[in-house]
Order: C-alpha cells, then structure tokens, then sequence
C-alpha cells in the first residue's frame, strides 16, 4: 500500500510539470498581444509598447520567460494579475469558494438523480422508461451549455418568473463574506432570508452545470449495474430467494458503484470545464469567468497561474480520490503493489 | 392600554414604511467588472462609469447629456492670452468622502490638484507607481506629457497649469476621467501605512456617490454622499449588478432586477420598446464605423481606386442591414452631425456601380483584401456580415475581396502596419467631444502606426488639423475642422460607413436618466419613483 501511494505521488511531479508547460503555451497560443489587449482601444506608443514588453520580460527568449515563472512559481508567487494590478492568489481564493458552491451542488445533483435513472433503466432494460431516461441522457450529454443555460433562464425566470436570472443572492442582501460560501454566510450575518435567496439563486446554475454529468452518471451507472446483474453472485442472490430489491440494493448495485465512483472523480474536472460557461452566462462570480475574462485581456499572469492552480486542485483531488479508491478495494492495492 | 398598543403599533409599521419608500435605490445591469477604482490608470468605459462618473469629480465637467464643458470642482477659470496658463479657481468647502477607512481631516484644496496631474507624469511622484504595472494610458494618449508643463499650487483655492504650447481641446481634456480629482491626504496617509495599493481598490473622492463595497466580479455598492459639493443626490443607494452576458442583462431588467441596463443587444430593441414596463431612450452616438484604405499599397493609394470602391457600395443598404433600420445613421462626415464643426455640405456618398466598374476596370483592379475582426463593436455589430456585404457589391464591379478575419487585439496590430494591404474595417467612439479627438487621432500624421489605418499623411489636412489644436476661437476652429472634412472627402483616406445610435432601457420608474453622448452613465442626476 505504501509503495503504490509513494509511486501515485511520484506521479505527481512529471504531471505538475506538463500542468506548469500547459498553462503556460496555452496563453501564449492565443492570438494577439496582451499589452495591446490591456492597452484598451486606443492603443498604445510604440515607445510605451517597447518599455512594456521589456518590463513584462515579452521581449526573453520563450524558455527564459518559462524559467522565470517555474521560478516564481516555485517561490509561491503568483504575480499581480496585468489587468487589476491585484495579487492573482487573492483574487483567486476571493472567487473560488463561489465555484466550489456552484460544483457542489451541480455534483450532488447529478448524483442524486443519475444513480437511480441509472438503476432505473438497468432494472427495466428494453422497456420505454429506459429507453426514455437514456435518451434523455443522450439529449443532456450534447446539449450545449451555454444555449441551455439562456433557454432555462428565458423561460423560467423570464417566462415563469418562478426563479432569479443570475447572480448568487438577492440585490437587497449585503453582508460581508466570511466563508465566500453564500450559504453559509447568510446564516453567519443571521439572515435567513439571504439562505432563501442564495439557494434559489443556485437552481438554474446548478441545473446547468449538473446536466452533463447527470447524463454521463447515470449512463455509467447503467452498463454498470447490466454488467454486475449478470454475474453469477446475483444469480445466485435471486435463487436464494431474496426481494429484488435487496438482491439490487445489497448486491448488485454495491458492486456497480465502484466504477460509477471513478466516473464521479473524473467529474471534478468536467464540472470546472462546465463552470466557465455556466458562470459566465448567470453572471455567477467564480473563477470560471474570471478565467474567460482573462483570456479576452491576455492577461498572462491571471490565465498561467490561474490554470496552474484549478489544475492542481484537480490533480489533488483525482490523487485523493485515488487513494481512497485504493482503501476501499483490496484488488487495487494488492495489483497495484 | 391595547388601544394604545395597536397605536404604537400602527405608528412603527408607518414609520418602517415611510423608511424603506425614503430610502431610493437604483439597480444599474452593468457589462463588465471594473479593473479597478483609479480613473486614471483605467481605460474602459466601465472602469470610468464605476469609478470617475460616481467617485470622482473634475475641475471641470462636461454637461449632462452633452459635450459642452461646465464648472465642476472649479467654479471658474482663465487662460492667459497665449493660450499657455489656466488658472483655476477651486470651489470652497467641497468636501471628500468619509467612510470606515477614512476621515479626511481638511476639505480639497490646490494641493489635491496638483498630485492628481504630478503623480501621472512626475516619476519621483510616490504615486506615479504605486502598483507595480503603473500606468497612465490616457494622460499619455491625449498627448498631455507633450503640452502640460506644470501644475501649481497659486493659493489654497487658485491652481495654475502651465503648457508648453497652445492647446484647444485641453478644457475638453482635462472634463475626461483621466483627470479625475483624488485626495493627496488619503494617499500620504496609505502612503505612511504602507497600503498604497488601497488606493486603487478603497477609493476616496469628492462624487456623488461614495465607495460601499466591491465583491469581484458581483456587484459594487455606493450610498450617496451626504456633504456632496453640488448637494446630496436625490438616490441613496446606487448598485452596479456586473451582469456580462447580454441577454442575461435583458432578462434581468424584465424580471425587474434591475432598473437600468448598458448596451442591449441591437435585435431585442423593438421588443424592448414594445415592453409597457420599460422606456427605451435613444441617442446617436459620438462614433464613427469606417474602413480605412491604405493609402501607401497599391491599388489603393490611388485616390480615384478608392473613391471607385467606396461608390461601389451601397451604403444605405449596407447600414440598415448590419444595425438594422433605424439603429444607425449612414455617415458622409468623420465626425457625427450632432457634433460642432460638422459638414453639412458634403455631399452624399455617390453610389454608382456602372462608372466604378468602369474606373476598376480601367485601373485593372480586380482583386483586393478586406479585413475583418471577431468582436463586436457599437460602431460595427458584425465586421464579418459588413465584410461579406462589401463583398458581394465590389464583386459586383467585378473585383473579388479576400475576406481576412483576425482575432480582435492582432487585428489592430495587423492593421496598423505601414504595409498592411487593402481595405481595413475599424471605428472609433469620441473621448471628450472635440473634433480634434477625431481628426487628429485617427487621421493625423502622428497616429501611424497606431490608430491612423489609412497610413495617410496628407499636408493640407495635417496643417488644418496643427492649425485647429492651436486656433483658439470656436468659430475658426469650426471652420478649419469644415475644411479639414472637404480633405477627406476629396481624398478618400476611408469609406465612412455610419454613425450608430445608442439605446439605454429602463425601468419606467427611473426619472431623470440623460443620455451621454460619450457613452458615459452618470446617475447624479437621477431619481426613482416611490
């Protein structure tokens, strides 16, 4: 067990590198020039051009530029993000609690619905109800965010009226964030009317951003469970003599989840991909669309770094996940060791 | 007893409601999150509207829903009579903003002025760079460093700046954002305290409005502020909801979430307007759209090649399809008409395909590349639609345009260099209401490189343009500014595509909203009703 943590660790530092290289070519892959960008419409001296790129270090060879960062990377500083002049760690930590909030949610919606559209639709292979949650599934696996983010809220908060447009909370709540979670902070400022309105705020979003994993969950969940139903050991549950849905709930589907507990950790990711469009349509003040906006200023510091720690926290995460994953099935540590 | 309980009753009930009506607050639905809170390092017009037009006052100011200059934290003035000294004399008690970082301890003086202008061009300023990426875009871009010589302190309440040369536009310059006023005592005092970086985040001025709270990215606060030098605003809480996404921005003043929104989109006016919660304002716009020949590559540095493209052009048919009928106007001048020194004798564009045919044909065009960019502009809604538009008419004269698209920020930089081919789509929306804002700098000899995509340089135009800075009489300048636009049409540096107007919905219960020429939103003058 020990030797497979320590080499999933050792894992961690050729990955943080590719992250370290992404993050960095990938903004540099943009097109147009980040001073100009910043310089706003109109424009900038082509001797105020020159002193800027020097400044910026623009004018280094590519590795140079690369070494710098790693360097100040490596010393934990993060820079000031070329747009704002602010410390991009601070703006960044200010917003992610907000993202976090939103993920959340989005998660814990796809998998209170996936798992049992999912069970569902093994239980009843072939007949119309799986045939109809699959192909809901299939709908909501390919349908863009960002188009089903505006139709929700033209219809349900234009048409309807019934929930708020974007934003996290009511206009009329003002309290100072404590946590960043809008949950909580509404029960810290005691206002239990801001709670009201900050969890309505989060069912459109959280609609949005959950719709695709609910899809892929409950997909998964599927084949899982029609794999696991054919296995002798439920076989063998059902001559026993055992209710269906005990033969389902105790055996089967114990077994199924195991793979559907993967697909959930890869998830993390999807959900932060998700976040820059979902955030950006509701107005919602996450690093989704803090990222969106720094791409459009070429704001390198913001984009580099900014992706270098969402994809940290992810790689965190899946390596926990991982872990865990190993404490709970013998067959992988075992394999693994 | 319970008769008098019910009374008490009765009476705070009222008196919570006579509370909550008094207490008026405005919801703007804004498009983008400010920078930061110092005008005079920012450069969109949604860092000025959160921070210059709310927090900050100017010596002087431009008039509401116009161009003209008024008396801001000046009540008056004087320039010297040559054109080099103007002295400002400063409105007594005006007061800063108190608030839970700051108490200021005296009220503005010439000393506040003096630091406002020193710190954007003085390096040995504490505040020149007080965040390390320091910059003073606008000050550098209006072309100050070359005419402001000096600021200084005459009294307490007389400021005098000194210039290098005779400068008209300057009165209009110094009613931009850029010239905000700012508070020296707060900036010693983060200065002492070692937050300079405050400066930019909590801001302390003389405006209207004053500094409540900022959540990145959300929503910003301000509270009207009571000791404002022009007298306390009829609103008491202004809101900017930073609402990105267009149709999000709609659906939020239809569900009444806000009363104000910035830039609809062009195809939900007529909807907007037919909404009986809503009123649409509307006002043309202090821009120009245009598509800049470059008048140093062949074939269009041939002055009859580009006036046969430019009459090849239905431009008509062209503007009401981009903007739609009525959102736009098709222009004939650089400068729209609703500003002074406008040409109203220049003739309508001539559109006639059969003699630019003719003239191509004799010319032996045939081919030409069109520039096009990816983003969206007031001036341009789609440069990709306008593109294929002008595409088809000049294939219709038998010269096939090569569409090039480029992403927004290369765009610029593609399009300003000196050997960039063909036809280059650009625009341009007024800072301060002067002609030469227009003239000089996207025409004027000095702009190559930057913002003159024509690469022209013309001499009679570059003598009238030198003349217009210097002249100071209006009535002469109107006049040099007339025959600078004669130039322009005789030498087609540009196809001048239209002027668009500006739309502001709203909530019927705002009262007193202005329309601002140069796009600013200013809510010191507005009100809601109960």
């Amino acid at each position: 067990m020990l030797r497979y943590i320590i080499n999933r660790l050792a894992l961690v530092i050729p990955t943080l590198i590719g992250i370290t290289i992404c993050s960095f070519g990938f903004v540099r892959l943009i097109p147009g020039d980040p001073i100009l960008a910043l310089s706003g419409e109109r424009g900038v001296s082509a001797e105020r051009y020159a002193a800027l790129v020097t400044k910026y270090g623009f004018d280094r060879p590519i590795w140079e530029q690369y070494f710098r960062y790693i360097g100040q990377v490596i010393q934990g500083d993060f820079g000031d993000s070329l747009a704002t002049h602010r410390p991009v760690i601070e703006e960044f930590f200010k917003l992610f609690p907000a993202t976090v909030e939103l993920a959340l949610f989005a998660l814990v919606f796809a998998i209170v619905l996936g798992i049992p559209a999912g069970i569902f639709a093994a239980v009843k292979r072939g007949s119309w109800l799986d045939q109809g949650l699959m192909g809901t599934a299939l709908v909501g696996y390919s349908m863009p965010i960002f188009w089903w983010g505006l139709l929700l809220i033209i219809f349900f908060s234009g048409y309807l009226g019934w929930t708020p447009v974007s934003g996290r909370i009511g206009l009329q709540f003002f309290f100072k964030p404590v946590t960043g979670f809008m949950l909580i902070d509404s029960l810290i400022a005691g206002k239990p009317d801001g709670f009201v309105s900050a969890l309505r705020h989060l069912i459109l979003p959280t609609i949005v951003l959950g719709t695709i994993p609910l899809a892929v969950i409950a997909r998964q969940t599927r084949s899982a469970m029609l794999e696991v139903m054919g296995e002798d050991y439920v076989r063998t549950a059902k001559a026993k003599g055992l209710s269906g849905r005990r033969v389902i709930g105790l055996h089967a589907l114990r077994n199924a989840l195991i793979p559907v507990v993967t697909t959930i950790g890869l998830q993390i990711g999807v959900l932060m991909g998700g976040a820059i469009l979902t955030e950006t349509i509701f107005s919602w003040p996450g690093i989704g669309r803090w990222l969106v906006d720094s791409i459009y200023k070429r704001d390198y510091a913001v984009v580099q770094n900014g992706l270098l720690i969402v994809a940290v926290i992810v790689m965190l995460v899946n390596l926990v996940v991982d872990l865990l994953y190993a404490f709970i099935n013998p067959r992988i540590r075992v394999q693994k060791s | 007893m319970k008769l008098m309980k019910s009374l008490l009753a009765a009476t705070a009930i009222i008196a919570l409601a006579v509370g909550a009506a008094q207490a008026k607050q405005l919801i703007y639905c804004s498009e983008a999150s400010p920078k930061h809170f110092d005008p005079a390092m920012a450069t969109g017009g949604n860092d000025f509207d959160a921070s210059a037009r709310t927090i900050y006052n100017r010596l002087v100011e431009f008039k509401h829903g116009e161009t003209a200059i008024e008396p801001g934290l000046a009540d008056s003035w004087e320039i010297s009579a040559d054109g080099l000294e103007y002295t400002f004399h400063l409105h007594p008690g005006t007061k800063f903003h108190t608030t839970d970082y700051f108490t200021p301890t005296r009220d503005l003086n010439a000393d506040d002025v003096v630091f406002s202008f020193e710190r954007q061009f003085k390096a040995d300023n504490p505040f020149n760079a007080y965040l390390a990426d320091s910059q003073y875009e606008y000050y550098e871009a209006m072309a100050m460093p070359s005419y402001i010589k000096e600021v200084v302190k005459v009294d307490d309440l007389t400021v005098k700046i000194v210039l290098n040369s005779p400068n008209s536009p300057m009165l209009a310059n110094l009613g931009m954002d850029f010239a905000s006023i700012v508070s020296k005592e707060y900036a010693d005092k983060l200065q002492a305290e070692g937050k300079a970086a405050d400066f930019a985040a909590k801001p302390i001025g003389t405006g209207p409005f004053q500094y409540v709270d900022y959540q990145l990215d959300s929503v910003i606060r301000y509270a009207a502020f009571p000791d404002y030098f022009k007298g306390k605003v009829a609103l008491d809480d202004l809101i900017f909801a930073i609402t990105p996404d267009t149709t999000a921005r709609t659906q939020r003043l239809l569900a009444g979430e806000c009363d104000i929104m910035s830039y609809p989109n062009p195809t939900d006016i007529a909807s907007l307007k037919d909404n009986p919660d809503l009123v649409v304002l509307d006002q043309a716009g202090l821009n120009i759209g245009y598509m800049s020949y470059n008048t140093t590559v062949a074939p269009t540095d041939d002055v009859e090649v580009r006036k046969a493209l430019s009459m090849a052009i239905n431009k008509p048919a062209l503007v009401e399809a981009l903007f739609g009928a009525g959102n736009a106007e098709p222009a004939k001048n650089l400068i729209p008409p609703t500003m002074w020194s406008y040409n109203a004798a220049t003739p309508e564009q001539e559109y006639n395909p059969e003699k630019a045919k003719e003239i191509l044909a004799a010319k032996g065009v045939t081919e030409i590349e069109l520039w096009a960019s990816d983003r969206a502009r007031s001036y341009n809604p789609s440069f990709a639609r306008s593109a294929e538009i002008i595409q088809q008419d000049w294939a219709a004269v038998g010269v096939k345009a090569t569409i090039n698209t480029v992403e927004w920020t290369q765009y610029r930089i593609d399009g300003a260099k000196a050997d960039r081919p063909g036809a280059f789509q650009i625009g341009w929306g007024g800072d301060n209401g002067d002609p030469d804002n227009f003239f000089a700098v996207l025409f004027g000899a000095a702009a190559i490189g930057t913002q003159n995509y024509s690469i022209w340089n013309n001499a009679e135009f570059e003598d009238l343009i030198k003349q217009g800075v210097l002249e100071t009489d209006p009535a002469k300048r109107a006049e040099i500014y007339t025959k600078a636009q004669e130039v322009m049409t005789r030498e087609e540096p540009a196809f001048l595509m239209a002027h668009s107007t500006i739309y502001m919905p709203m909530s019927k219960k705002v009262i007193g909203y202005t329309m601002d020429p140069l796009a600013m939103h200013r809510f010191d003058n507005v009100d809601v009703a109960e």
